[in-house]
Parts: C-alpha cells; sequence; structure tokens
C-alpha cells in the first residue's frame, strides 16, 4: 500500500470546517495522515485546480440483495444497447442501466468517488442473498438495514408495549443478518399487504395484529435508543407516493416530537426520513398535483432531531423497487408495465415495477422540482442527504446531475422552461422562485459529512482528518473558476481524476485500476439475556418459519471482510 | 460414535427442505442414516457413500477407453479447451451451489463462452414470462401462514417435489391456517389423473396443450366476460366455479410447473397465469410461483442477474458486453443450429437430456463433464472431472424455489480428496490466466 | 445509389454476426474501410474481408447506399441491425435478426430468414420472399415496446410468436402462421393470409389483426361483433369482426372502450 501526497487541491470538509482551502491530504497505511507523517517515497498527485472531498457516504441506495436482483432479472431490455462497453484490465463486464450489476454499482460509485453505500432494504429472511452480493460489489464499503416495520415479532411486542423484548430481538436480528440499522418501511401496511391492504394513514390499524403505524414508529424510536444504535431508525413513511400525502409525512414526523438521541456515534437525530420527494405531495388527484416540499421543509428545519434524504427524481426510464408492497401494486394500476412482487413470510415484502419518468410528463416534472425544493429549502445540509432513491426516483449515477442543478439555477431553469407544460409546472412548484445555489461545502455536506454522522460511521468516513479511512475524491473542478457550461459540473463528479479507497488508488479519470479488499460493516449490540425473547425466536421458527433457525443467520463466509460495530448495553 | 447433524439442506428438489438429520461415521466419511427426507432426498445422501464413486478426472483415449489423469491435467486440458473454442458452451448447474456458480461465471467471461443453466430446458420459459410481465409470488411460509385457496397448475408435487404439500401447502398449519388442509380449497388443473390431482378438491381435467385458452377463460370471467360453454375441454359452469373460490380465497397461491413450460406457447402459457394472478389482486391476494426442479436450480439464476444481468442463456462472446436472448443463446438452440465448437457439461447430464442431434453437434466437439456422477454425459465425454456432492460433501448457499437462500451444510468430508465445484473452477480461471501471460 | 456488394467466400465455421453490414456503416468508405468492419464469429473478430468479397463502392450516405450479399448467408445474423436508409438485397438465406431496431430504408431477402427479424422494427420495410421463423417482428426480450412502425412483409410461412408486443406498423404474411400472433399488442396491424394454428390476439390491448385462413381453436376472450366488409393488402372481402382480449385490460378513449380487433376472413 502506497503513500500519497494530494497536493494543493482545494479542500472542503465540513468536519474540519475546512471550506476550500488550498491544501494537501496526505494517506499512509490505508488512512488519512498528517502531511508530516509521509516518508519522502510518498507519490505526489498535483491537485492544483482540482476539489479534493473525502469519499462519498450514500445513506441510502438499493443496490444488493433480492428485490435489487429481481429488478435485474426482470428487465432485460435495461441492458440492451444501454450497457457500456468493459474497459480497463480488472473490471468485469459492466450490465445494466436502471439496476446496474455488482460489478457495475461498485465501479460507477468508485469511479463519483464514492467509498460507502448503505443498502437501503435487506429482508432478513434473505440477508444470506444480500451479503452475496455486497461480496461481490468492488471497492466500496457496504452496509445493509435490516427491514422491520411489518415484522411479528416486533409487532407483537410493540402492540403490548415491551421495549426492551423488542429490543433483545432487534438486537439478535441484527446480528443474524449482520444488519446495521432498524429501517421501517410503510410500517403495518406491508403487513396488511399480506392480504392485498395497505395503511395510508399512520392510524389505519393492522389487521389481526391490531396496532397502528404510529405505535409502531414510536415503539421502533424507543428500541432504537434503547439500543443506543449508531444510526437512528429510517423510515420510509405510510402513504408514499399519492398525492396529499404531506400531511401524513408531517403527522408522522411529529412522532419524533419530544425523543432525543441516546447513541456514542455522535448523530444527533432519532428519525431519518429517507426519500422525502416521495411524500411531499399535495393535491388531492393527479390533475391538482402540487409540491409540499417548503410545508415539510418548515417543519424539518425547526425539528434538529431529524434527518432527511432527497430522493430525488431525475427524469430517467428506471426501475422502482421497495419493501412498500402495496405501493408497487398501486403503481402497476398506473403504468400497467410489468410488476414482481415478493411477500417475505412474518416479515416484510417487497415490489419491482419499471418506471419511466417522462420529460414532457408534468407529474413527473413536479416530483424532479420537488425533490430540488427540498434541498432548496433546507437550512440544515448537515441533516439533508443527497439521494435517489436509487434506482427507485432515478440511477444513482445521476447523483452528478442533481449536483449541477443544485449548484446552478441556470442549468435548472433550462430544463424547467422546456418542459412541454412548463408553466403548469411552474405554478404547481416553487422552484422557479428559488435562487440558491450550493456550494462546494454544502454538497460535501450533503454527501459526506452529514449522511456519516447520521449512520454513526463519522468515526471512519465522511472525512480528511487524519486518522479517517484512507477515502478520497478528487474532482476535475476549480471552485475559483467555475465553468461557464454547467454541464461541466456533472462531468466532473461522474468521472472523479482519482479516487483512493483505503490508501489505493482505485480509479483515475473513471478508469478502474485496482479493487482493494472491500468492508461488510455491521452492528452487533449486546443486550441482556432474554430467555423470553430466545423462546419466542425458537417456537415462531417451530411453527411459522419454512426455514430452520440454525440455517437463518448469515454465515461469515458470506461476508469475508467484516468490520463489526460493538455495544454493549448491558454495561 | 456416529455424530448426528440436524438442520441440514437436501440436495434434491426445489422444496430445498433444510430440516435434514444426517446421522454420520465416527471418522465424517461415510452417511449411516437419514432422517425426515423423502425417499429420493434420502437416497442423494447415500449415493454420496456408495463405493465405485469416481475420484480422479479420466480422459479419453483413442481406443475409446477412459484414462485416469491428475486435477492439475485435467484442469490444463480444460483450461486450454476455453481458451482454444471459437464459442464454448458451459451448461448445467443443476445441481451445485452458488459458490460453484459464481466461479464459474468468472471462467465463462475470462472464456469468452456462452453461460447457461437447464432452466433453459426447464423453467426457462418461466424467465421469458416473468420478463415480458413480471412475477408476483411469496415465499414458501407465507403459503403455509396464509393461503386458503392452492392451485396446482400443470404440476405434479405429489412425484416430483414429494415434501412440497406438506411443508408448505397443502397440510401444514400456520399462523392464520391453524386448520391446515381442512381449511383450504386446493384445485389442480392439469390433463393427467395424478397423485396431486387425486387430494384436490377440484380437477379440472384440461385438453393437453390448451392451458393458454383456459386461462385466457379465466382472465375473460374476472373480467365480467362472457366464455363459451366449453373450453380446453372445461365446461363453462366448472370454470366458473373454480374462479368463483379464487375470487373470495383470503390467499391464493398458484403453483405451476412443467406442464406450462413444455408443451406449445411455453412462456406465454407462464405469461398468462401471471396475468391472470394481476387479475386476481383486483379482487383479493393471489401469488404465484414456479415449482422449481432442483434444490439450486433458483441459484444460477439469482447469482448471475447480479453478475451479469441475466439469469441464463448469458452470450459473452463479445466480451466486453453480453448477450442473452433465449431462442439464440439458449444451449439446445446452440447445439441443434451447431454454433458452438466446445461444451462443459457441469452438475447436469445433457447427454440424457438434449436432443439426439444436438448432442451430435456437441460431439464433434470438445466435450468436458463436470460432475461427481457416472451419467450419459460422463460416458460420451473427452473428459471427465469428479467433483463433491453439494450438500453433502461440500456446504454453501443454495437458492430454494421462492428464492430463499439457504445455507446449507457438508455432512461429509469430500471422498478421495476430490475438489468441489468451486474450486475446480477457480483453478481452471488461474490456469487460463497462467496460459494468458504465457502467450 | 452506388452499390456494394458483398460475395461469401469464406464461410465461417461457426456462424458470423454482421451487424455493421449496413448502409449506415458502408456510407462514406472506401471498399478497403469497408473490408475493415469488425464481424464476429464467437468470440473471434475479424474484418469482413475475411470472410467476404467486397466490390463496388458505398454511396456518400446511407440513403445512397445498396448493399447485395451473394453466395450463402444463411448462417450471417444481424444484417441491416439498426439501418436507418439505404437498400439492402440478400439474394439467398439470411439468418436471424435481419433487420433488427431498423428505423428505415429497404431490406429485401430473396430466401428464408430465421428468428428474430425486424426485432422491435421502428420504420423501413423489410421483404421476404421465402419463410420467416419465430418471434418475426417481435419485441426484444422483456420489452413492452415492440415493433412500432415500418412494414415486414413475408411471402411464405412464419412460425410463433408474430408481433408479440407490437406497438404499431404493419406485419403481412401471406402464407401461415402456427401460434401467437400480436400477443400483448397495443397497437399495430397484423395480417395474415393462410391459416393460423391458434392464440390470436392473446392478452391483446390494442391493434388489429387480420387472419384470411382459418383459426383452428379461437381465445374464448374474443366476441364476435358483426360482420364487416374491409378492403386489405389489395384484397377485398366480408370479415367476421371479433373484439379482445376480453380478459384484459383496455384503455378508454372518449368514454368508449377500446379493444383489440380480429377480423376473420368469411
Amino acid at each position: 500500500m502506497g503513500e500519497y501526497l494530494i497536493k494543493n487541491g482545494f479542500v472542503f470538509d465540513p468536519v474540519q470546517g475546512i471550506n476550500g482551502d488550498k491544501s494537501d491530504v496526505a494517506l499512509k497505511d490505508g488512512k488519512i495522515v498528517e502531511t508530516t507523517a509521509l516518508s519522502s517515497g510518498a507519490t505526489v498527485i498535483d491537485a492544483s485546480g482540482m476539489t479534493v472531498m473525502a469519499g462519498g457516504v450514500d445513506i441510502h441506495s438499493h443496490v444488493a440483495g433480492a428485490k435489487v436482483d429481481v429488478g435485474r432479472l426482470l428487465r432485460p431490455e435495461d441492458k440492451l444497447f444501454k450497457s457500456p462497453k468493459k474497459t480497463g484490465k480488472v473490471s468485469r463486464v459492466e450490465m445494466g442501466y436502471s439496476v446496474p450489476t455488482t460489478f457495475k454499482t461498485g465501479y460507477d460509485y468508485t469511479r463519483m468517488g464514492y467509498s460507502f453505500v448503505m443498502e437501503a432494504a435487506m429482508p432478513p429472511l434473505e440477508a444470506p442473498h444480500t451479503h452475496e452480493e455486497m461480496r461481490d460489489t468492488p471497492i466500496i464499503d457496504m452496509a445493509a438495514m435490516p427491514v422491520y416495520g411489518n415484522n411479528w415479532f416486533m409487532l407483537e411486542y410493540l402492540k403490548n408495549g415491551e421495549i426492551e423484548n423488542n429490543a433483545a430481538y432487534s438486537a439478535w436480528l441484527m446480528t443474524a443478518t449482520k444488519g446495521f440499522a432498524i429501517k421501517v418501511v410503510n410500517p403495518g401496511g406491508t403487513e396488511a399487504w399480506g392480504w392485498g391492504l395497505n395503511c395510508t394513514t399512520i392510524h389505519d390499524p393492522v389487521p389481526y395484529f391490531d396496532i397502528t403505524p404510529a405505535e409502531i414508529i414510536k415503539g421502533l424510536i424507543e428500541t432504537n435508543e434503547y439500543l443506543r444504535l449508531p444510526h437512528s431508525i429510517h423510515l420510509h413513511p405510510n402513504n408514499l407516493g399519492n398525492p396529499g400525502n404531506y400531511e401524513t409525512t408531517l403527522e408522522t414526523l411529529r412522532l419524533a416530537e419530544g425523543y432525543s438521541p441516546k447513541s456514542d456515534f455522535g448523530r444527533e437525530q432519532v428519525l431519518h426520513n429517507t426519500h422525502l420527494q416521495f411524500h411531499s405531495y399535495g393535491g388531492d388527484s393527479w390533475g391538482n398535483f402540487e409540491s409540499k416540499a417548503k410545508e415539510v421543509m418548515d417543519y424539518v428545519n425547526q425539528q434538529k432531531n431529524l434527518t432527511i434524504d432527497l430522493g430525488c427524481v431525475t427524469l430517467d426510464e428506471t426501475t422502482t423497487m421497495t419493501a412498500d408492497g402495496p405501493f408497487e401494486h398501486h403503481l402497476n394500476g398506473l403504468n400497467h408495465l410489468k410488476w414482481a412482487n415478493t411477500d417475505v413470510e412474518l416479515e416484510t415484502a417487497a415490489g419491482v415495477v419499471p418506471y419511466v419518468y417522462g420529460k414532457n410528463v408534468k407529474v413527473c416534472d413536479i416530483q424532479w422540482a420537488i425533490g430540488l425544493e427540498i434541498a432548496l429549502f433546507a437550512k440544515d445540509m448537515m441533516r439533508t442527504f443527497l439521494t435517489t432513491d436509487h434506482p427507485n426516483a432515478g440511477p444513482f449515477f445521476r447523483y452528478p446531475r442533481i449536483i449541477k442543478w443544485l449548484m446552478s439555477k441556470q442549468s435548472r431553469d433550462e430544463l424547467l422552461h422546456s418542459f412541454k407544460w412548463a408553466d403548469r409546472v411552474i405554478a404547481a412548484t416553487n422552484l422557479e422562485s428559488i435562487d440558491r445555489e450550493m456550494t462546494f461545502n454544502e454538497i460535501a455536506q450533503m454527501t459526506r459529512a452529514g449522511p456519516a454522522k447520521a449512520l454513526g460511521i463519522a468515526h471512519m468516513y465522511g472525512s480528511l482528518k487524519p486518522g479517517m479511512n484512507g477515502n478520497v475524491a478528487v474532482y476535475n473542478i476549480n471552485p475559483e473558476h467555475m465553468p461557464a457550461d454547467p454541464d461541466e459540473i456533472e462531468k466532473a463528479f461522474l468521472r472523479a481524476a482519482y479516487v483512493f479507497k483505503d490508501g489505493v488508488m482505485v480509479s483515475r479519470d473513471g478508469e478502474i485500476l485496482a479493487t482493494p479488499p472491500k468492508l461488510a460493516l455491521w452492528v452487533n449490540a449486546k443486550v441482556p439475556e432474554n430467555a423470553q425473547v430466545r423462546r419466542d425466536i425458537y417456537e415462531k421458527f417451530r411453527k411459522y418459519y419454512s426455514v430452520n433457525l440454525e440455517n437463518y443467520p448469515v454465515r461469515d463466509e458470506l461476508a469475508p471482510n467484516q468490520r463489526v460495530i460493538e455495544l454493549d448495553i448491558t454495561a | 460414535m456416529a455424530k448426528v447433524i440436524t438442520g441440514v439442506g437436501c440436495p434434491y428438489c426445489g422444496a430445498s427442505c433444510d430440516d435434514i438429520e444426517v446421522t454420520v461415521s465416527d471418522d465424517g466419511t461415510k452417511v449411516l442414516e437419514v432422517k425426515n427426507a423423502c425417499a429420493i432426498g434420502n437416497q442423494v445422501f447415500h449415493h454420496a457413500s456408495t463405493p465405485g464413486r469416481i475420484t480422479s478426472p479420466r480422459l479419453r483415449q483413442p481406443d475409446g477407453t477412459y484414462k485416469e489423469i491428475s486435477y492439475e491435467e485435467a484442469i490444463d486440458r480444460a483450461a486450454r479447451i476455453l481458451v482454444n473454442a471459437k464459442k464454448p458452451l458451459i451448461y448445467g448447474f443443476g445441481s451445485t451451489n452458488c459458490e460453484g456458480m459464481s466461479a464459474a461465471g468468472r471462467v465463462a467471461e475470462k472464456a469468452g463462452a456462452v453461460l447457461d443453466n437447464c432452466a433453459s430446458i426447464c423453467h426457462g420459459s418461466s424467465f421469458l414470462a416473468i420478463f415480458d410481465n413480471g412475477y408476483p409470488s411469496c415465499t414458501l411460509g407465507e403459503v403455509k401462514n396464509r393461503a386458503d385457496v392452492i392451485v396446482y397448475w400443470a404440476s405434479n408435487p405429489a412425484h416430483a417435489h414429494p415434501r412440497h404439500m406438506s411443508r408448505y401447502s397443502i397440510f401444514p398449519r400456520g399462523f392464520f391456517t391453524g386448520k391446515g388442509h381442512m381449511g383450504r380449497k386446493i384445485i389442480c388443473i392439469d390433463p393427467r389423473v395424478t397423485d396431486t390431482a387425486r387430494v384436490a378438491d377440484i380437477h379440472l381435467q384440461v385438453q393437453q396443450g390448451h392451458d393458454y385458452e383456459l386461462f385466457n377463460a379465466f382472465r375473460t370471467v374476472l373480467h365480467g366476460g362472457d366464455i363459451p360453454d366449453m373450453v380446453a375441454g372445461i365446461p363453462k359452469e366448472k370454470i366458473l366455479e373454480a374462479a368463483g373460490i379464487m375470487k373470495k380465497a383470503r390467499f391464493g397461491t398458484v403453483f405451476y410447473g412443467m406442464g406450462l413450460c413444455h408443451s406449445d406457447g411455453r412462456n406465454h402459457n407462464v405469461d398468462i397465469a401471471i396475468s391472470m394472478t394481476r387479475d386476481l389482486n383486483e379482487f383479493t391476494k393471489w401469488t404465484i410461483m414456479a415449482m422449481r426442479g432442483h434444490y439450486n436450480i433458483a441459484g444460477p439464476g439469482v447469482v448471475w442477474s447480479w453478475q451479469f444481468g441475466f439469469p441464463y442463456c448469458i452470450d459473452m462472446t463479445k466480451r466486453d458486453l453480453v448477450h442473452m436472448n433465449p431462442g439464440e443463446t439458449s444451449s439446445v438452440d446452440l447445439a441443434m443450429r451447431d454454433e458452438v465448437d466446445a461444451f462443459v457439461n457441469i452438475g447436469t447430464d445433457a447427454g440424457a437430456h438434449f436432443p439426439i442431434p444436438a448432442v451430435q453437434h456437441l460431439k464433434k466437439h470438445p466435450w468436458i463433464t463436470i460432475d461427481p456422477n457416472i451419467c450419459m454425459a460422463s460416458e460420451i465425454s473427452d473428459l471427465h472431472i469428479p467433483v463433491a456432492v453439494v450438500g453433502v460433501e461440500t456446504g454453501g448457499v443454495v437458492y430454494r424455489m421462492d428464492n430463499v437462500p439457504i445455507q446449507f451444510k457438508k455432512v461429509v468430508e469430500p471422498a478421495g480428496g476430490i475438489l468441489t465445484d468451486e474450486e475446480l473452477f477457480d483453478k481452471i480461471y488461474e490456469r487460463m490466466c497462467e496460459l494468458d501471460q504465457e502467450a | 445509389m452506388k452499390t456494394v456488394t458483398l460475395t461469401m467466400k469464406n464461410k465461417p465455421e461457426l456462424i458470423l454476426e454482421c451487424n455493421n453490414v449496413t448502409p449506415d456503416a458502408f456510407a462514406g468508405k472506401s471498399l478497403a474501410d469497408i473490408g475493415r468492419l469488425e464481424v464476429y464469429e464467437g468470440k473471434f473478430r475479424a474484418p469482413l474481408a475475411d470472410y467476404f468479397e467486397i466490390a463496388g463502392e458505398a454511396g456518400e450516405t446511407a440513403a445512397d447506399t445498396r448493399i447485395v450479399m451473394k453466395g450463402d448467408c444463411k448462417r450471417v445474423k444481424r444484417i441491416g441491425q439498426k439501418m436507418t436508409a439505404g437498400e439492402i438485397e440478400i439474394e439467398g438465406d439470411a439468418d436471424m435478426y435481419i433487420g433488427g431496431w431498423m428505423e428505415g430504408g429497404r431490406i429485401h431477402v430473396k430466401g428464408n430468414v430465421d428468428a428474430f427479424c425486424g426485432m422491435a422494427m421502428k420504420g423501413g420495410e423489410l421483404l421476404v420472399d421465402g419463410d420467416a421463423g419465430n418471434y418475426l417482428g417481435a419485441a426484444y426480450r422483456g420489452d413492452w415496446r415492440g415493433m412500432q412502425g415500418g412494414l415486414i412483409r413475408v411471402k411464405g410461412n412464419t412460425g410463433n410468436d408474430t408481433a408479440t408486443f407490437i406497438n404499431g406498423g404493419t406485419i403481412i404474411v401471406e402464407g401461415n402462421a402456427f401460434i401467437h400472433v400480436s400477443t400483448h399488442g397495443e397497437g399495430g396491424t397484423v395480417v395474415i393470409k393462410g391459416d393460423v394454428e391458434g392464440r390470436v390476439g392473446g392478452q391483446m390491448v390494442k391493434g388489429d389483426v387480420y387472419v384470411f385462413g382459418n383459426i383452428q381453436y379461437m381465445l374464448p376472450g374474443f366476441k364476435y361483433m358483426e360482420d364487416v366488409e374491409k378492403e386489405i393488402d389489395g384484397t377485398k372481402a366480408t370479415f367476421a369482426h371479433y373484439i379482445g382480449d376480453l380478459g384484459e385490460r383496455h384503455p378508454t378513449s372518449r368514454g368508449q372502450t377500446v379493444y383489440a380487433n380480429l377480423y376473420v376472413k368469411a
């Protein structure tokens, strides 16, 4: 492993308060080090005129596991004439567009300068599948969030107010699945989908279990804080994608009031609302559909214990996939394309439907504007993260395009005014009236420092502080001489000039140079021995699961390079 | 002291039962007793311990006999065949683990080969239907816990998946299905009076080859239309009765099998079954599932989708891109059209399963069989490389018919130190890289 | 219009993939440059000139370029793939994907073609004097956007899956078709002048199918409406008009449900 000195770049590191200062970054033994720690043999990288940031951190992306793979299998046409030709010596073939193969996923994130990606939804029963895919996703470190919000154990414990039992079960599940955080998708609604039903408000009782989504969400916040997990609960609220749903969203967010974070990992939120774009809709039909980004963000801005990510629509042909089973069924009824669904016993469900966000479809354009508005209305970019809910609102390789739109009013206005129904889109949104242009520092907050902090991994990722993992991205863009053509911003962020992962130069100008071992992060929370929960697990497997309890936990072979985050709440 | 291993996965059918108890000899080399498995599964375990296993690679001699050779030589020959062929075909994977499939994928990509699995001649038509129309499905535990109506269409689990009905569908008592069999209605649609049809409440004896018309009739009824008095040999009232039961289900599942995949129209029979399932979701909850044949034949579809974007018929001859189009890049079509010039048969028996003209074409070129057993393919090969029996002599991940991953266990040591599929393919890969360097 | 003639001189041992044999790829090139265009035999890339004698001259533009293929092209795939203009004439048989994803121009095959010809065609004309294989004018796997426009005419028979997922354009088969015509269709017109065994218009949303001969097995989802007079491809006749597939979803237009139409010659 070599030593590198990245010299004279414009460095943006919000954690250290470095805001575009011309300085040097040093890499040694896989870590960021003080420049004085380097030997004279260090390779010097001339980054003058370029932008230097820590490796990117993606807080929410569907990249590995059962439903992602269904998305790949379902769509041969997503590969036809749409895949780049394999280049370079170390690369495996790179197939797919909206749902790329694991290899393409790892390479493309790397090319964009990312070093950590959180798989957004891991059905516990299918956790071995998620881990197999993460193992086969080169270069980038990953973790996965087991999906909890409709789990029968949890529904029963929380119905009875048994937070401690729910925590003991959750800790067991986290360890069994080598999972990272509590993911909640359409709480209660996905269980209702087992009968073809849904919970579209937070007060709809879940069939048979007789608990409401509101009770589930509060119970899971309490469970999460009891366990002192690195990340907060990670919530995809009820009523996704429907006109007028912003009221459900606000009601949902209010559930977090009064809770404060209990964790030693530095996060300040108790609830992360993912892909907020999909949850900020006004109107009561597709006819009068409109943006409520302002209303939602006015609330989020006041609440320090919330974080959000955007879920920006990028106006591409893509593939939607979510554990929100009833939503995918509903979407299929709207677009009549193919529909895949997998209900997972005792735990969750998932649906997959291809979707074309047409540039001249009014609703799609309004969705596009809402995603950007959420960012542009945000006051604290350390709590606002860039995502597309890949691939739901658009493929992740559009992040650089979103950065362009956020940094350049000209670029977003040009697109806005080119829409067929531009007047109606402008009338239904706030975007045209917003002048804000994001700074590099704010982009670094949204794509590095912020998500790393919210995930509780800021001790390894998201900053260039000495001691951090040696993940650095150097972009060929000069903040002191911004290009006249905003497309240059996108270009620079799409193919970083240099990317370092754990101190190894892994990519240069988009060419993959090396594929060093990558990590799978997971959380091992030690809780007090709980005989009841142990018995409940044994009984549920004996009676209701279709697999043997012995074969359920993910074996170590599937995660050959693990970074276990140990927690002990018995102490 | 013999030791008992519990929670063992069964390497037989797509039900991939993982509740098997295997008693092995003290030295861990011999299977003594197998519990919980069906008769066929039981046999698979014992088979690994049968005397006379082939433990060394064998090379065909000019006089037609086989000569034992070292693994090293076999690996070198395999690597050279793959490197030198213009269009090698690597086919099979009916009986191996995902680790082996993944390793073979890397070899195939390196070799510029076509990579295909047994789905190609089995549930491949299901893939075509999924590509075109989706797949509203569920895991088998959902069926056990919720289903009150089960349709077995063109499948006969009583013989092909012996424990399917008892573990997952008809008989088990689940969370919302405490009455087990008593609480469920079973509909069987099959031209034959099978043993599955005998346990069904309703048997619709569809005219062979006319399932598509019958599905079309069900859909027409579900959409409120009228149908002729007789469709595909089934009287209108019977169709209306069955459709009524399906609409009134709380949770229903259609399990379909080879009868749809292997009669005219193939993928379309599955495709319209998927459409019918979607229609039923307008009334209540319905799911559909392919009765996949082997314990891990779902595996290659899963693994190769994440590696290459396609589940089967993966043409990597362009090297920088992958192309898939069954009908062209499917093994039997390639063989029938004489498009390949080297063949690797792994974990299956193309000698027994392929049409004779296809085998004749393939036989003109080098033929390698990788399989623990002697089979028709091994007996006509130029090179036979034995490997460990997955699920018995090596563990690994397998995907059940509902795509649930099950982590299988090893119960005994591989006979005579033979390699696993994964080890073998990794060695072939390394040898190919060496040959590259030499060239 | 200028003509380039390709005459097969070295037949491939396996099969040849020639997606570079289009007026678009040839236009503006010298014969030597055309000869250097890449073709594939399995994983081996080779110049076109290794297999073909190349003569004549290419036009400046695709529209101004005509390609004539002589000799045995029975095992040559992908001729005319994605072509946008110009002409290709194949004097004998050809293999798969002839005129696949074609957008314009004209291809005339004097012999037979195999499967997947005219796949997802957008425009232009594909004429086959002999028989065509399966999936004539069908969509690529998984795509709901099948044939969008253009004309395919086959003087002989076709196999199964003619016009699967057709959205537009016209396919005329002068002989017989086997099963599955316009399955999942959502537009376009298919004319079968001979017989069809069955499954005509299954899962069809919109579009028209004409059958001059017999349909051995009619789908139950098609309902007879009335007899109508129609002139189709120069033939005036009475047709029994059916609507369907009544088992499939159907859009509404101006308050009326739109069905697919099946016309069977009386």
